[in-house]
C-alpha cells in the first residue's frame, strides 16, 4: 500500500463543516414535522382560576445561605443544605428539625433525600457525594457513619438518588455526570458530553424508563441513557447558562430555568422547544423549576427575589409570589402535589399552598 | 520511540533552526533529558509506563514557545486531537487538561500523517476484536458502524473475523501493561479517524412524532390529572399545609387497607401509575394471582431490583433470576419468545445491569396490553373500587338542640330537688359541668 499524505489540518477542517452541515439538516428534519404550536392547542383548554398562595410554614435555622432542598417521600419531611456547610433534616409540618450534619466543607450545594426516607446525600465543594444514615438516637453522630459515595475532579452540583437507595446519580462542575454504587463507592457509568459545568440533572419518571436529563454552563441540556452513557438528544436554544431541569409528571417533556431569565419546555417526541416563559419585567436568572402534579402549573424561584407561577400550557403567568429576602436558590414541589418548598439565601425555606 | 528520538536529533544537529511542524515538535517532547518528564504511572490496578500530565504538557509548551498557558493549552489540544497524543483516562474528549490528567505519546505507528489512508477493513477487524472481548462493548455509533461494515463486507466478513481473533490472542499474550497501553493507543486511533460525527447522523435518523400528536398528548395529561392537582382542585377532606390537619396524609398511607376513590382513579389513568403506586401494585398482583399468571409481575420485580440494586450483589441476583424465571423447567417459569430469550441467555453469561432489559421490556407490554385491561374489569378490582374510600369534605358534627338541652336541665334540677337538702355549691358545680359538656361540641363545629 502506498503511503498518502493527509493533512490533518485538511482533516479537521473538513470534520467541522461535515459537522455544521449535519446540524442545519438536523434542525431542518425537526422542522419538518412541526405542525402546531402549544398555545394553539391550549386554547381549547379552560384557563385557570385566581391563585391564592401563600407561605404556610418558614423554616428558620441556617445560619447561611440556603442552596439546595429536597423532600422525603412522607411528603413532610424535608433535607436542607447551605452555604455554611450545614445539613438540616426538617418536619417541614411541625418545622421541628430533626437532625443536623456539619459538612467538612462549605457551599454544600446538592442534597437529596433517599426514597427509603432513612438517609440523605449531599455534596458541594469538596468534590464529593456522601450518603448519611439517618438515625433515630439523638446522641449518635451522624458524621460516623457517613460514607464517601461519588469523586469528581470538581465541585458536586447536583445529586439524586435513583429508584433505591442503592444507586447515586450526580452532576459536577468537571463538566460530567456520573452513577454511583453506594455501598462500594464504584463508578457504575459516566456521562461526557457537555462542554462545561453540569449544573443540575433531573430523572425521568420511573414508568417511562432510564433516562435523565442535565443542564450545564454551555447553554446545553442533554438527555442520557443510563444504560450505554449515550446522549441521545440535546437541545440548545437558552441564552445562558442552564441552572435547573425538570421532567414533565409524564416524562414526555421537561422544562428548564436559566439565567437568561426564561424558562423553557421541551417536547422530547417532538425532538424541539414548544414553549418560553418569560415576561419583559423579568430579567434576573431563574435558579429552580419544577411543576404541580398535574404537569399545569410551572413553579419558577428567581434571582430577583420572586416566585413566577407559570401556566405551563398557555404560556402566560398567573401569579407572582413576594416573600424570600434574598435570591431563591431551590425550589421542589411535594411529593403529593399538597405544597412547594423554596430555599433562599436569606437563610430561610418556605413551604408555600 | 526512543529511537526515533535519537534518529531526530542526530538530523537536527547541524541546522541552526529546527523544523517546527507539529511532528518535530512532539519528538522534541519525547527527549529523555529536555522534554516532558514522564514516570510510571498507576491508572486503576495497572501500572503505565511512559506517561506524563496534562499540566506537565502545557508548561513544557509554554516554556518552550514562550507562550502563555491558554496559547500552550490550544497547541497540546491540537496534538491530542491530531492524535500525537492521546489521553490515558477520557479517551473521548481529544483535549488537553491542564492538571493531573494522564497522557501517553501515540506510537508513530498510529501518527496520522505517518498513514496509509486508513483502511475500513482495519477498523472493521478493530471492532471485531473489541466485541470479541467482551459482548456488548461497542458505543452505539460503534454498534452502527460494525453494523454497516458487516452489511457491505459480508463477502471478506470470515477474513475479518479471523484476522480479529488472531490480533485477540496475540494480545492476550502480552504482559497486561503492555496490553492495556497498547488498547489505549488503538482506541485514542481510532477515536481520531472514526469519530462519533456519527451521533448527529443518528439524531437526524431518530424517529420524530408531530407536534400535534406530542403537544396533544401533554395537553390530555394536564386535563386528565386536573382534579388530583391539589394547587387547580381543594384536595379532600382538606390540605393539611392550610388546616393543620393530616387526615388527608392518614387518608392516603402507603399500605392502607382500603384506599381512596381519587387514588383508585389514577390506577385506571395508566399501567404505570398502577405498578407505581405500591397499593395498586398488590391489588394488581392480587388478579394476576387468581389467573395463575403471577410470575410476570415477580419477573418484573426481579428485574427493577436487579438494576437498582447493589452492585455487589449483581451478578448473584441475575443468576438467580435465571433459575427461577428463564431456565428450562424454572418454577416460575415466563413465557417470552425465541429471540428474545436466545439474547437474555446470552447476555447472562456476561451479566450487568442491564442484562434483563429486553426481557422485562417484553413482559411489561404483556401485561400492559394484556392483564391490565382485564384488571380493570375483573371481580379484584371492582371491589376494591367499591371499597375504596370517598374523601368527603370535613365532617361537620350536628350540636344538641337547645330545646333538649333545656329539658335536660330542667330534669337534673327535679332530680336533685328529690334527693333532700340542697347544696347549691354541688348544684351549681354540677349544672356548670353539665353546661360544660354541651358546649364543648359547640366549640369544635366553631373551629
Amino acid at each position: 500500500m502506498a503511503a498518502q499524505e493527509v493533512q490533518p489540518s485538511e482533516t479537521i477542517a473538513k470534520l467541522k463543516s461535515e459537522s455544521e452541515a449535519l446540524k442545519t439538516k438536523l434542525e431542518e428534519e425537526r422542522a419538518k414535522l412541526h405542525d402546531v404550536e402549544l398555545h394553539q392547542v391550549a386554547e381549547k383548554v379552560e384557563p385557570l382560576g385566581q391563585f391564592v398562595m401563600k407561605t404556610r410554614r418558614t423554616l428558620k435555622g441556617h445560619g447561611n445561605k440556603v442552596l439546595c432542598m429536597d423532600w422525603c417521600k412522607d411528603k413532610r419531611r424535608i433535607v436542607s443544605s447551605s452555604q455554611d456547610g450545614k445539613v438540616i433534616v426538617w418536619d417541614a409540618f411541625t418545622t421541628n428539625k430533626e437532625h443536623a450534619v456539619t459538612m467538612p466543607c462549605t457551599w454544600v450545594m446538592a442534597c437529596a433525600y433517599a426514597p427509603s426516607g432513612c438517609a440523605v446525600a449531599c455534596g458541594g465543594l469538596d468534590n464529593k457525594c456522601s450518603v448519611y444514615p439517618l438515625s433515630l438516637d439523638k446522641n449518635e453522630n451522624l458524621a460516623a457513619k457517613k460514607k464517601s459515595v461519588a469523586m469528581h475532579t470538581n465541585y458536586l452540583s447536583a445529586c439524586s438518588f435513583t429508584n433505591s437507595d442503592m444507586q447515586i446519580l450526580t452532576s459536577s462542575g468537571d463538566g460530567t455526570c456520573a452513577l454511583w454504587d453506594v455501598e462500594s463507592g464504584q463508578l457504575l457509568q459516566s456521562f461526557h458530553g457537555h462542554a462545561a459545568d453540569v449544573l443540575c440533572l433531573d430523572l425521568a419518571p420511573s414508568e417511562t424508563g432510564n433516562t435523565f436529563v442535565s443542564g450545564g454552563c454551555d447553554k446545553k441540556a442533554n438527555v442520557w441513557d443510563m444504560r450505554s452513557g449515550q446522549c441521545i438528544q440535546s437541545f440548545e436554544t437558552h441564552e445562558s447558562d442552564i441552572n435547573s431541569v425538570r421532567y414533565y409528571p409524564s416524562g414526555d417533556a421537561f422544562a428548564s430555568g436559566s439565567d437568561d431569565a426564561t424558562c423553557r419546555l421541551y417536547d422530547l417526541r417532538a425532538d424541539r422547544e414548544v414553549a418560553i416563559y418569560s415576561k419583559e419585567s423579568i430579567i434576573f436568572g431563574a435558579s429552580s423549576v419544577d411543576f404541580s402534579i398535574s404537569g399545569r402549573l410551572l413553579f419558577g424561584g428567581y434571582n430577583d427575589y420572586t416566585i413566577n407561577v407559570w401556566d405551563v400550557l398557555k404560556g402566560t403567568r398567573v401569579s407572582i409570589l413576594f416573600g424570600h429576602e434574598n435570591r431563591v436558590s431551590t425550589l421542589r414541589v411535594s411529593p403529593d402535589g399538597t405544597a412547594f418548598c423554596s430555599g433562599s439565601w436569606d437563610h430561610t425555606l418556605r413551604v408555600w399552598a | 520511540m526512543i529511537k526515533c528520538v535519537t534518529d531526530y536529533n542526530i538530523k537536527v544537529k547541524g541546522q541552526v533552526h529546527p523544523p517546527l511542524t507539529l511532528e518535530a515538535v512532539v519528538l522534541e517532547m519525547q527527549d529523555p533529558k529536555t522534554g516532558v518528564k514522564s514516570q510510571t504511572q498507576r491508572l486503576v490496578i495497572t501500572t503505565i509506563p511512559h506517561a506524563i500530565t496534562g499540566e506537565d504538557i502545557v508548561e513544557w509548551i509554554a516554556n518552550r514557545f514562550k507562550v502563555g498557558a491558554a496559547e500552550a493549552r490550544a497547541m497540546g489540544t491540537m496534538m491530542v486531537a491530531f492524535g500525537y497524543i492521546y489521553p490515558l483516562q477520557d479517551h473521548k474528549r481529544l483535549i488537553i487538561k491542564p492538571d493531573a490528567s494522564l497522557y501517553r505519546f501515540q506510537t508513530p505507528y498510529f501518527w496520522p500523517a505517518q498513514q496509509w489512508p486508513v483502511e475500513d477493513t482495519d477498523y472493521a477487524i478493530y471492532l471485531a476484536k473489541r466485541n470479541i472481548r467482551k459482548k456488548g462493548m461497542l458505543e452505539l455509533h460503534e454498534q452502527e458502524q460494525y453494523n454497516n461494515l458487516h452489511k457491505w463486507m459480508n463477502h471478506k466478513w470470515d477474513f475479518i473475523v479471523m484476522q480479529a481473533k488472531e490480533q485477540y490472542r496475540a494480545g492476550k499474550e502480552r504482559k497486561k501493561p503492555d496490553r492495556v497501553v497498547f488498547d489505549c493507543q488503538e482506541r485514542a486511533y481510532w477515536v481520531v479517524h472514526r469519530p462519533p460525527i456519527i451521533f448527529t447522523q443518528q439524531c437526524i435518523m431518530r424517529p420524530r412524532v408531530k407536534s400535534s400528536v406530542s403537544i396533544g398528548a401533554l395537553v390530555k395529561y394536564s386535563t386528565t390529572y386536573k382534579q388530583h392537582d391539589p394547587f387547580l382542585y381543594p384536595c379532600l377532606p382538606s390540605n393539611p399545609w392550610l388546616t393543620d390537619d393530616v387526615t388527608y396524609w392518614q387518608l392516603n398511607m402507603q399500605n392502607i387497607e382500603n384506599p381512596t376513590k381519587m387514588r383508585v382513579e389514577r390506577w385506571t389513568f395508566s399501567f404505570g401509575e398502577l405498578l407505581s403506586d405500591p397499593r395498586g401494585r398488590d391489588d394488581f398482583r392480587l388478579f394476576l394471582k387468581k389467573e395463575f399468571s403471577g410470575e410476570n409481575l415477580a419477573f418484573w420485580e426481579a428485574c427493577e431490583d436487579l438494576k437498582w440494586g447493589t452492585a455487589a450483589t449483581m451478578k448473584e441476583k441475575a443468576q438467580q433470576i435465571y433459575k427461577t424465571f428463564l431456565a428450562r423447567g424454572a418454577p416460575r417459569w415466563i413465557n417470552i419468545d425465541g429471540k428474545t430469550m436466545e439474547i437474555t441467555v446470552k447476555g447472562l453469561s456476561h451479566p450487568h445491569r442491564y442484562v434483563l432489559d429486553a426481557a422485562q421490556t417484553h413482559i411489561y407490554m404483556l401485561m400492559k396490553k394484556d392483564s391490565y385491561g382485564r384488571y380493570l374489569k375483573s371481580p379484584v378490582f371492582k371491589e376494591t373500587q367499591k371499597k375504596a374510600l370517598e374523601q368527603n369534605a370535613k365532617k361537620r358534627r350536628p350540636s344538641l338542640s337547645p330545646i333538649i338541652l333545656r329539658q335536660q336541665e330542667e330534669e337534673q334540677k327535679a332530680k336533685l330537688a328529690a334527693s333532700g337538702p340542697v347544696d347549691i355549691t354541688q348544684v351549681m358545680s354540677k349544672l356548670f359541668s353539665i353546661k360544660k359538656k354541651i358546649l364543648s361540641p359547640l366549640k369544635i363545629n366553631l373551629k
